[in-house]
This record gives C-alpha cells, sequence and structure tokens, in this order.
C-alpha cells in the first residue's frame, strides 16, 4: 500500500494511477491521470464519476491544464530527479496564478527528504516521497528552516519572512 | 557594510546544521555521492584534483576585518594555510577534508559568513564594482542592492534547481568594472528624469563556451519591482531553459533560441500576469540595507602632496596601486596579490592577518576582493598612504603592478581542478619571469592578459585584451592565445589569433604580439586602442615569427 505524506500526515494513499492494481479496476477509485493521456480524451475522463487528477510531467504546460482545473481535486506534479526544477515553477503558478486549491502532490525520484522543504514552499502539500526515503526524517525536513526571504506557501510555518508580495503576503 | 539580523543568522545557523545532516548521512552510507552532489555544491563544495574545495562566498566582494582573520584561521587550521581568491570575488580553499566542512561553515557562521549557492545550478554570488561607493562617477552604490538580491536568492523555493548556474552583476558607474554585460543578468543602476532609482537590464552575457555579450531587454526598471522582475525572467528560463544539454543550459542559449525580442516579451509578460503578488520592495527594507553601507565617518582631510621627495619605488606603487577617491584626503589602495613568482590570487594566513590589521588601521576595518583577484583597501587617508607602502612592501603585497600586464587573472588550472585542461600558474609564472623588469612593464602601459584553464572561463579569457586559454591536445597541455577582448569601459569578446601554441611557447608569444604593439603605437596609445585601430593582422604575421611549425 503506498503511503504519502500529506499536511505532515503520513497517510496510506487512496488514489490510483491507471494500470495499478488490476485486480481491482479502478472503476470508482480516485485516480491521477497522466496529462497526456486526459488530452487524447478530456470528455471522456471529465465524464467519470469518481474523483480525478491529473499528472504533469515537466516539459508539459501548466497554461494548458488551467482549463481542467475546475474538474480536479488533484495536481500530481513530476520530479525525476532533483535537479529538474520546472516543477517548483508549475506549482507557483498552479497555486498563485491559477488558484488551484486541491491537492498538490510532488511524486518522482527526486521527491526526497533534501527537496521537501523548498517543494512545501511553492505550495505542495502532498508528497509522494521516492523509493527508501524516511517519512520521519522529511517531516523533520519540514521544519529545517523556520525563517524565509521570501514570500512562499503556508504548507511550512515561517515564523520571520523578508521580503513581502504585492498583496502583502 | 551589511550587518545580520536574527533572521539572516538563524537562515544561516539553519543551514548549517541541514548540511552537517547531509554529511553525516553521505559519510553513513546513506547519501550516495551521486545524490550528496547537488547537496554539497550548493554549499560550496567541489571534489576536486587532490582534495575537496570549498567556495566561499564574500557576498560582492566586502570583507569586514574581522571576517578577514576568520578566513585566515580557518585557512590555517582547516587548509595549508593560504586562500585562493576568484573572479567571482569569493574565495578557495584547496585542501580542506569534507568531515570538516560543517565545522568550517559553523565557524565562518560565525561572523556572518557562509559559503551558500557559490557552486550548483541556482543563483551564484552577486558581484559588483570593487569601487562602489567610492568612484566619482558613480550614478548609487549598487551593494544594497546586490545584498538585496543576494538575500531573495538565497534558498529560494522555486529557484535553487535552474538548468545551469546563473551570475548577477550590479554596476552603479557608466563604466563598468564589473563585467556586468557578460553576466546571466547584469543591471546597470540609473536614475530617470525624476531623479528615482532603477536597473537597466541586460540579459543573456555569459563567457564559457559561446561567450555572448548581454542584450537589453528594459531601459529602466524601477527599483521597487527589482525582484519581481528577477523572478519573471529566472521563471521563463526555470521553465523553457534547456535541460537536455549542460553545455546549451545556460539561458543565454535560450535568449539566443528565442531572440531578444520574444525573450523579452515573455518575461514582461510573465511580470505583468504576476504583479498582483510578486515581491515588491518596500521602502522601509531599501531605507534599512541602504542605511547598512552609509559611508564611513570620514575626517575632513585636505588633499595632499604625498609624492614629493619620496623614491621611485613609492611613486610607482603610489601611481599604480592606488586611485582617486571622491572624498578629499583620502585614496583607494590596491593590495597587489600579483607579486612576481605568487600564484595570481594566492594569500597566505599570515597575510590576510596582517591586511586585516592594516584594514583596521587605516581603512575603517573594511576590506574588498576585486574580481581581478586583488584586494583593496578603500578608504586610506593619503597621509597613511607612505606607512601602508612600506607595510604592504614586507608583505609581499606592494608589486606596483595593478593594471599592466602581469596583473594577469588566472583561475587555479590543472594543479588543482578537475575541470581544466591546462595549468595556468606555470604559465602565469613564465610570464611574470619575461616581464619581471618593471621599466619595460610601465612602457607597455595598460594590458590586461586573462587566462583560463579550460573552456569554462573562469580566467574570463574572452574578455582578456590578451586571452589565454589551455586545451588538451592528445595529452598535451597547449594554450590558444586571442586578441582584443575587454570588459572594461566597453565589452568586446577576443578572436583567436591561430593555431594553439605548447607550453614553453606561450610567454614568447605574448612577448612578440607587445612587441609588434611597442612597434605600431601611436604616442600614447594604449595596447587595446592599437588592437582596434590596425585590427589583428599585424600582430598574428608577428606572433607565430619563430613558431611557424605550431599546429
Amino acid at each position: 500500500m503506498r503511503h504519502i505524506l500529506r499536511r505532515r500526515e503520513w497517510l496510506a494513499d487512496e488514489w490510483r494511477y491507471p494500470g495499478e492494481d488490476p485486480a481491482d479496476p479502478p472503476g470508482d477509485a480516485a485516480l491521477i491521470v497522466p496529462f497526456a493521456q486526459w488530452r487524447a480524451d478530456p470528455q471522456g475522463w471529465r465524464g467519470r464519476a469518481a474523483r480525478l487528477g491529473v499528472q504533469l510531467a515537466p516539459a508539459e504546460r501548466v497554461e494548458e491544464l488551467a482549463a481542467e482545473l475546475p474538474c480536479l481535486s488533484l495536481v500530481a506534479v513530476e520530479f525525476p530527479n532533483p535537479g529538474d526544477g520546472r516543477g517548483y515553477s508549475h506549482a507557483r503558478l498552479l497555486r498563485e496564478r491559477f488558484g488551484f486549491t486541491g491537492e498538490l502532490r510532488a511524486v518522482g525520484a527526486g521527491v526526497r527528504q533534501d527537496q521537501v522543504f523548498l517543494l512545501a514552499r511553492c505550495g505542495f502539500d502532498a508528497l509522494e516521497l521516492a523509493a527508501g526515503e524516511d517519512p520521519q526524517a522529511a517531516l523533520r525536513a519540514l521544519a529545517r528552516y523556520d525563517v524565509a526571504y521570501q514570500p512562499g506557501a503556508p504548507q511550512v510555518a515561517i515564523r520571520r519572512q523578508r521580503f513581502f508580495g504585492a498583496d502583502g503576503r | 557594510m551589511y550587518r545580520y539580523d536574527e533572521l539572516d543568522q538563524a537562515l544561516v545557523d539553519q543551514r548549517v546544521a541541514e548540511f552537517r545532516d547531509q554529511t553525516r548521512r553521505h559519510l553513513a552510507g546513506e547519501l550516495s555521492e551521486e545524490q550528496f552532489r547537488p547537496l554539497r555544491l550548493r554549499n560550496g563544495l567541489y571534489i576536486q584534483r587532490h582534495a575537496p574545495m570549498l567556495r566561499i562566498a564574500i557576498p560582492y566582494g566586502l570583507l569586514s576585518s574581522t571576517q578577514l582573520r576568520k578566513l585566515a584561521d580557518v585557512a590555517r587550521r582547516y587548509d595549508r594555510g593560504y586562500g585562493h581568491f576568484t573572479t567571482r570575488q569569493n574565495l578557495q580553499l584547496n585542501w580542506p577534508q569534507l568531515a570538516d566542512v560543517p565545522q568550517i561553515l559553523a565557524e565562518l557562521a560565525t561572523v556572518q559568513m557562509h559559503a551558500m549557492q557559490t557552486s550548483g545550478n541556482c543563483v551564484r554570488n552577486v558581484t559588483a564594482d570593487h569601487l562602489a561607493g567610492i568612484a566619482p562617477d558613480e550614478v548609487d552604490d549598487p551593494r544594497p542592492y546586490c545584498e538585496i538580491i543576494r538575500q531573495w536568492a538565497t534558498l529560494h523555493p522555486e529557484f535553487t534547481y535552474l538548468p545551469r548556474k546563473f551570475k548577477i552583476a550590479v554596476t552603479g558607474s557608466p563604466e563598468d568594472r564589473a563585467a556586468s554585460e557578460v553576466h546571466d543578468i547584469g543591471l546597470h543602476l540609473q536614475r530617470d528624469a525624476h531623479g528615482q532609482i532603477g536597473f537597466t537590464v541586460l540579459v543573456g552575457g555569459g563567457l564559457g563556451r559561446a561567450p555572448v555579450i548581454g542584450v537589453c531587454i528594459r531601459e529602466f526598471l524601477p527599483l521597487p519591482h527589482l525582484l519581481s522582475y528577477l523572478e519573471a525572467i529566472l521563471r521563463v528560463y526555470n521553465r523553457h531553459g534547456r535541460r537536455d544539454n549542460l553545455n546549451k543550459a545556460r539561458i543565454k542559449v535560450l535568449v539566443k533560441s528565442l531572440g531578444a525580442e520574444r525573450f523579452r516579451e515573455q518575461v514582461e509578460a510573465e511580470w505583468q500576469a504576476a504583479r498582483d503578488y510578486a515581491p515588491l520592495l518596500a521602502p522601509a527594507e531599501i531605507a534599512r540595507v541602504r542605511a547598512c553601507f552609509a559611508p564611513p565617518p570620514y575626517a575632513a582631510l585636505p588633499d595632499s602632496d604625498v609624492t614629493t621627495g619620496r623614491g621611485p619605488q613609492f611613486l610607482a606603487w603610489h601611481r599604480y596601486n592606488t586611485r582617486a577617491h571622491r572624498v578629499p584626503g583620502y585614496r583607494a589602495v590596491f593590495v597587489s596579490l600579483k607579486a612576481h613568482g605568487a600564484v595570481p590570487g594566492d594569500m597566505s594566513a599570515a597575510q590576510m592577518e596582517a591586511v586585516a590589521a592594516l584594514a583596521e588601521r587605516v581603512s575603517f576595518g573594511l576590506v574588498r576582493t576585486t574580481h581581478t583577484q586583488n584586494l583593496l583597501l578603500a578608504d586610506v587617508p593619503q597621509h597613511e598612504l607612505y606607512g601602508v607602502w612600506r607595510e604592504l612592501t614586507q608583505l609581499g603585497l606592494a608589486m606596483p603592478n595593478i593594471g599592466t600586464l602581469t596583473d594577469m587573472i588566472a583561475c587555479p588550472g590543472l594543479d588543482f581542478c578537475s575541470l581544466a585542461n591546462a595549468s595556468t600558474i606555470s604559465v602565469a609564472r613564465d610570464i611574470q619571469q619575461r616581464f619581471n623588469d618593471l621599466d619595460y612593464l610601465y612602457d607597455l602601459g595598460e594590458i590586461e592578459i586573462k587566462m583560463s584553464g579550460c573552456m569554462n572561463a573562469c580566467g574570463h579569457h574572452h574578455v582578456g585584451h590578451i586571452g589565454v586559454l589551455g586545451v588538451d591536445k592528445h595529452g598535451e597541455e597547449w594554450y590558444q592565445i586571442s586578441l582584443g577582448g575587454s570588459a572594461t569601459g566597453f565589452t568586446a569578446l577576443g578572436e583567436v589569433i591561430g593555431p594553439s601554441v605548447p607550453r614553453a611557447e606561450v610567454a614568447g608569444t605574448i612577448e612578440r604580439i607587445v612587441e609588434t604593439y611597442r612597434g605600431l603605437r601611436l604616442d600614447g596609445e594604449r595596447f587595446i586602442d592599437t588592437l582596434r585601430r590596425l585590427g589583428l593582422a599585424p600582430f598574428t604575421e608577428r606572433a607565430y615569427a619563430t613558431h611557424p611549425a605550431a599546429a
């Protein structure tokens, strides 16, 4: 059973990816669909009764996903390795520009304890840790810093911040 | 200078704790070398040819005497008693032990220093004009804005894993002394018609492979929007910069492939779209940081004649190693790290301590590093100059060659760096020996030699009047010579003059080039101006005169 770190809780993941659990076809399971698959049949996916999520690869355009956000409960952003930082921009755009309030999940081999603080500051509220990562260590890493220079998402508690946005945040 | 407040100190301390944990995990086998690498790089730690190398940040090149003493202390206790000042105004230690690095960083944090983001694919140390705050031609002091950018870039949640390294320089004078046009972003301070401060924004300059001069994408960016505009540029780059090929990942490649106009449109669109929530600099915060860089308490001193009756050695030093100051009665003094026989940019712990003490006595306890790998005492009363010269002479730091041919820039090269193709230190030594006659050096006048051991161009060879680039030819060290580059005044990239030459021929080739200049120059004409007037042809013809077989 896959677990995820969601808002500091280590929870069994109720979401499924297409092709997972062949013995238990995800007819009514909450499903995370790769964006390429979604684009192939957006009408079909939108008509599905269960909750839906989309998985966004680093090279995909977050703008193209914007129109679909009202029917999505979750966006999973891929980090194939720790060095590929495109997903950080995807997250901030989803939260700040497109006002996405559903679950924003970081997935992939790049989601390690040494990345989680920055990920959370960009608005990720769920972390699907890379294989072998210790959730307790990731939790500690989320509290590694309690000060920051830049404005950031509220997923991390920051007691002092230096620069503020035009909206005062 | 900027003093940390509680926030700044907490962040640096928490960073040290994080890196201590990461190093422990690596040494315990929990983090593989591949996993540890991006983490250690973002803390300034390379694994070099012989040992780790630690690159310590000196933000915009400004140090207190206390900090310089701590660098000496660290160099002595954790290294071999010296350090190397770089073209990015930082200090490199060449022989620390990996397991000691967290403790070194903890000690640096006690004097408000760090090594954050001096390496890795993130925003690097922000550099500035070394005459900031004292240059007579300055629009405004660039250092407060460098400090604001430093803070904004530190642990930036979105821009810590960029396609490639990212370098920003800020200059406050019409004469660019920060090589800003060959940075990923160059910011030129301006005042608009109402006297408001802002920046001209250049993007996409860079050396390394495919050197290019930055293009202007905004004539005037009002100061309060500085960070939001940087975020717009970085966001376009972070999303669209190439990640498939390390050699094509710098922002200059993106700017070139989109074209400057389309790149500018994308940045402006991104900037407008984020206007309602992107960072906006508050006047109180700007004022707080600016106050840290207020001029020191200068005494009311007359300009005085300090040269009459002094010997020729002092006169030469005064002429070459000191500069005019905006305040009467003061001069800026270069501490030359270019003594003949020494490695350019190297300084011993004892020299650091002595200069720290000297700065406390005569220059308000502040020292600057320059991108030309020297130090500068910025605010020395003229009546102290003779004593300062005597003391620097005893320390081996008064070589009167600033701005001359032997004030050359050189990266550490093959002797230390695992990227290098060829040695630079031995070539520098050859050049120092061949041009050891000061009268000859003075006759040649202002000539900049810049030397890199590989095409990553840490030695800025593209913008040297004479550029020297080490190349590997079937396992042998050869050197490509270029002419006509410049990063001072206006920026130009040098042109390669022909086939590369073996190591033993570099100094001789340079001698033939400058002899050609001596034969062709007009009265009072500088080397670079003769080059520009006549073009390369007469120089390339003579450069190979005794070495026709070079190939």
